[in-house]
């Protein structure tokens, strides 16, 4: 059946814009506005003594410059923090310019409005800030210890500690299981920080026409942006519309709202009753927007001589950077999602989250999970090479098994719910691993290596999405949803989801999102959660519309709705083609009119006989149009996992390591679009790969980021990416009606894990600190020949 | 001070008036409208912003306006023909090589030049031939196999009587 969609590899319907320069990103809007540019400090740490702009006054083009002085004070308010915890007892965010002190290298200080960016930039030159530089805070040992303060009123430079503890199934506490186990191993482990970093950079234009405020957004949340932006400017909410347009890139980072140019901008279009824009540059995405990443973690496990855990404690130090607008989300997910495929008998595990005057630390794709991986596969490795046994043994001993779901791990989850898996199948996964990289047959030798990692994903976090489908008298589909996207392909694959609900072709049906002219209830674009919570939005309105269709069609048809079936658009009944009613005049007579402005609305005007003159023409609870509105709000998330295993060569002279081969697993419930999947599977592997080898974010003892630029902080070009063979598993969540469990984030999460297992194999040490540079690996191989 | 270009972008001439450091990209974006050509981070390290001049990929984000005065330039909004997609933006649907897009014009580009100087590159000069630009979404690896099916589609139009049958509205 030509609507029977859902699970093909459908060509993406967003490619033909985006082939042919026709997508619209942020900068592509408003030729005609102003332009922002900011004055950003260049001090880690500083307080501001005085600040003349006289200079940049007579800059010719520039029309206004902003420090918080200037400032209403509803919009000078620090920013919100996001989301709250009990543990973070001590979150700040920041001012949306400068108040007093900075505490980052690139917080903004003071807005520049002007007619084009050059002539921005050359006022922020002129702009004369007098600082008084201070020590910094740098490096989470040495934040930690607490001797300097980014915060003054920050003891310790702690912004939250949270102990989370599980007893084993004996009651025993996980340090009890550990001091009483057979075997136990001590260790440390380091990650260094990197960042989401798409290649397009934050955006925002704003336009305010006397009573509405539009403003498009670079942004992975575009509801969220305009309640933040409506409560900032004190502005009624049907008042502001947020859209984002086509986003070049998310990963994580435009989840964070609002920015402070989120406020700034539309305060200032506002102010001068002009359009402004402002679009950041590389130097300031680097230096300005967030980071993820960095934590130290302090391991003491405890287990048997099959390697199964007894007790496991962890302790972890997260570098969170400056400020807190997100909360302490990543390093709640490294603590529950660590646990990955395994029953772990007893587990402790404690994190303080640290300020340091470096750029906030919010979620990048994984958020937080690759450490949480890197912690327990490394563990994983370290009992095996304890004990003498197979690697992937060591974790089928310790594997839930499939006749265990749902599996309570017996921790709160970052949704604020109960860490419970839902479904999976881990030894059948690893088996499939095995079988695909030739795992039992690799040969080992100096230099070659082969690795392994598993992970669990909680996807599809809730509170809710929805979704509104309206089919017009033309017959076509129109579908809307909150969420934003960012290059998922969620035109194609919510397209394919009201395909095969409605029995449309999906030529006929259009797809909009993050738009909140079109829909204005939303949560985001985050946690690989937009095929499982619209998705399944979006195929709940279509129920509805189907329904509603049925019921028109049954009384025009004079069948019974039971007996009817939509196909190519057309409602029939079952067995009788000829007997049949195509959408688009359903939808012409679920609307009934007065005026007949063509000849297809006529049909459904008051004296066509289109209703019964003893019943109203919209009957008592119905509503006109045929269209529908539906929710999704879960109970709890679903639990995507995964595993992958990776061949590596290390050059003996140059230390250089290079991926021969790259294998994964993939568990995502069920597939929407495997196409769609792969690439993001592909997408997420280039980047882990990036954050095993080659991405770090250096920051000198003076709080300077030292490689704020693409030619200093190294992503992998197509030449340092290996191919990736990919082989799917699908156990269907029982959680929502589509079965799905969301892909998005899945592909980044091992591979550090990975690598690392790889390059150990192949040089007979141990890999404790990511990510490894060829003199690294240099220094390693030179610190264990010397003993 | 400005000065008076004339560019000869996607075949037709355009007038501009630009100050001496405008950049290529921002006059073809901002000055000439043409939005395609993408700008990832105006130091030429990820090949968004890459054109064509006189058929040769440049960084637009390192070139000034003003020493091109008088040249050709392709930007993505010309490389599809009358007939729609060309053979190389094809590809990349086909073979899923694109996620946000952002990257996208500048790949087309470079591997719109690449193909034309070796029909039929093999995988190594394939990955030398990308190795300038930057994407974060696909992980190369469809933009490999896109490059090699943009080839395969290029072959066919130069021989179609030896390979398919003509596509609809093209001259047999």
């Amino acid at each position: 059946m030509s609507t029977r969609l859902f699970g093909e590899p459908v060509r993406r319907r967003e490619d033909r814009r985006l082939l042919t320069g026709r997508g619209r990103y942020v900068d592509d809007l408003g030729p005609d506005a102003l332009a922002a540019a900011f004055v950003r400090s260049p001090h880690a740490r500083a307080r501001i003594r005085d600040i003349d702009v006289s200079a940049a006054l007579d800059v010719e083009g520039l029309v206004a410059v902003y420090t918080w002085e200037d400032l209403p004070e509803r919009v000078g308010r620090p920013l919100p923090l996001l989301i709250p915890h009990p543990a973070l007892t001590h979150g700040r965010t920041a001012y949306p310019l400068a108040r007093d002190v900075v505490r980052h290298v690139g917080e903004p200080v003071v807005m520049v409005v002007a007619a084009d960016r050059y002539l921005a930039e050359d006022a922020c030159a002129l702009i004369h800030v007098d600082y008084e530089p201070l020590k910094p805070v740098v490096g989470l040992e040495e934040a930690a210890h607490g001797a300097r303060l980014v915060h003054d009123d920050v003891p310790g430079n702690v912004g939250a500690r949270l102990l989370q503890e599980v007893p084993g199934r004996d009651g025993r506490s996980a340090r009890e299981a550990i001091e009483e186990a057979p075997h136990t191993l001590a260790f440390r482990l380091d990650i260094e920080r990197s960042a989401s970093m798409p290649l397009e950079g934050r955006g925002v234009h704003a336009r305010w026409d006397g009573t509405d405020l539009r403003v498009h957004s670079s942004t992975q949340t575009s509801t969220s942006v305009r309640m933040a932006v409506a409560a900032a400017l004190g502005l009624p909410l049907p008042h502001v519309e947020v859209i984002a347009p086509d986003v070049g890139g998310g990963f994580g980072v435009k989840i964070v709202h609002p920015w402070p140019e989120e406020i700034l901008v539309p305060w200032a279009a506002m102010t001068l009753g002009r359009e402004v824009k402002w679009t950041e540059d590389r130097r300031e995405h680097f230096v300005s927007s967030a980071h993820e990443r960095a934590q130290v973690q302090y391991v003491r496990v405890g287990f048997d001589d099959d390697g199964r855990v007894l007790g496991l404690d962890v302790t972890i130090l997260h570098d969170h950077g400056a400020y807190t607008p997100y909360g302490i989300i990543v390093p709640i997910i490294t603590s529950t999602q660590l646990l990955g495929p395994y029953k772990i008998g007893a587990y402790r595990v404690e994190f303080s989250s640290i300020y340091t005057n470096t750029v906030q630390v919010t979620p990048y794709r994984g958020a937080g999970r690759p450490q949480g991986v890197f912690c327990m596969e490394r563990t994983m490795d370290k009992i095996a090479r304890h004990l003498g046994k197979d690697r992937t043994e060591v974790r089928r001993a310790n594997f839930i098994e499939p006749d265990e779901f749902p599996y309570d791990q017996g921790m709160i989850f970052q949704d604020g719910r109960p860490l419970v898996y839902d479904s999976g199948d881990y030894p059948r996964m690893l088996a499939m691993l095995k079988e695909l990289i030739g795992w039992d047959a690799f040969e080992r030798r100096p230099g070659r290596g082969i690795g392994v990692g598993c992970y669990v994903e909680g996807t599809g976090v809730g509170p809710y999405e929805g979704g509104h489908v309206q089919v017009t008298s033309d017959g076509r589909v129109h579908v809307s949803t909150g969420l934003t996207s960012q290059g998922q392909g969620h035109e194609t694959v919510f397209a394919q989801i009201a395909a095969s609900e409605l029995g449309v072709p999906i030529e006929r049906i259009s797809v909009v999102t993050g738009d909140t002219r079109r829909f204005g209830y939303a949560v985001g674009t985050f946690a690989s959660r937009a095929a499982v919570m619209s998705g399944n939005a979006i195929a709940l309105a279509c129920r509805k519309v189907r329904a509603k269709a049925l019921r028109i069609a049954a009384d025009a048809l004079e069948a019974d709705p039971a007996d009817l079936e939509i196909t190519d658009g057309t409602v029939h009944v079952v067995g009788t083609p000829s007997a049949s009613i195509p959408l688009a005049t359903v939808a012409v007579l679920a609307n009934p009119l007065r005026y007949a402005f063509d000849e297809e609305a006529a049909r459904a005007t008051q004296f066509a006989g289109a209703s019964a003159p003893d019943r109203p023409p919209v009957a008592e609870g119905d509503e006109p149009g045929l269209e529908g509105r539906d929710y999704y709000s879960p109970i709890r998330s679903t639990f995507a996992a995964g595993m992958h295993a990776a061949i590596v060569e290390t050059d003996p002279l140059t230390a250089e390591v290079r991926v021969v081969r790259y294998a994964v697993i993939h568990d995502c419930g069920r597939l929407v679009n495997p196409m769609i999947v792969e690439g993001q599977i592909h997408g997420g592997v280039a980047q882990g790969v990036g954050g095993a080898l080659y991405e770090r974010m250096v920051y000198d003892g003076d709080g300077q980021l030292l490689n704020a630029s693409f030619m200093d902080f190294l992503m992998p070009y197509a030449t340092e990416i290996p191919r990736i063979e990919t082989g799917h598993l699908e156990t269907p969540s029982p959680l929502n009606p589509l079965g799905v469990k969301g892909a998005g984030e899945a592909g980044v999460i091992p591979v550090s894990a990975v690598i690392a297992s790889a390059v150990e194999d192949a040089e007979g040490f141990p890999v404790d600190r990511m990510p490894i540079s060829p003199s690294e690996l240099f220094d390693l191989r030179r610190r264990h020949a010397t003993g | 001070m400005e000065h008076e270009i004339t560019l000869v972008v996607n075949g037709a001439a355009r007038r501009a008036r630009v100050p001496g450091r405008r950049l290529l990209s921002d006059c073809l974006r901002h000055d000439l409208g043409l939005t395609g050509t993408h700008v990832g981070c105006e130091h030429g390290v990820c090949g968004c912003c890459t054109v064509l001049l006189d058929g040769e990929p440049v960084r637009s984000c390192l070139t000034l306006a003003v020493t091109v005065d008088g040249r050709e330039i392709t930007t993505v909004e010309g490389l599809a023909g009358p007939d729609g997609l060309s053979p190389v933006q094809r590809a990349f649907e086909e073979c899923h090589a694109l996620q946000c897009g952002f990257c996208t014009p500048g790949f087309l580009c470079t591997v719109t030049a690449l193909l034309r100087d070796n029909p039929a590159p093999a995988e190594d000069e394939v990955l030398d031939g990308i190795s300038g630009n930057l994407c974060r979404c696909t992980g190369y690896q469809n933009i490999v196999k896109a490059v090699h099916r943009a080839a395969d589609l290029l072959a066919e139009e130069r021989a179609p009587s030896a390979g398919e049958p003509p596509r609809d509205g093209e001259a047999s």
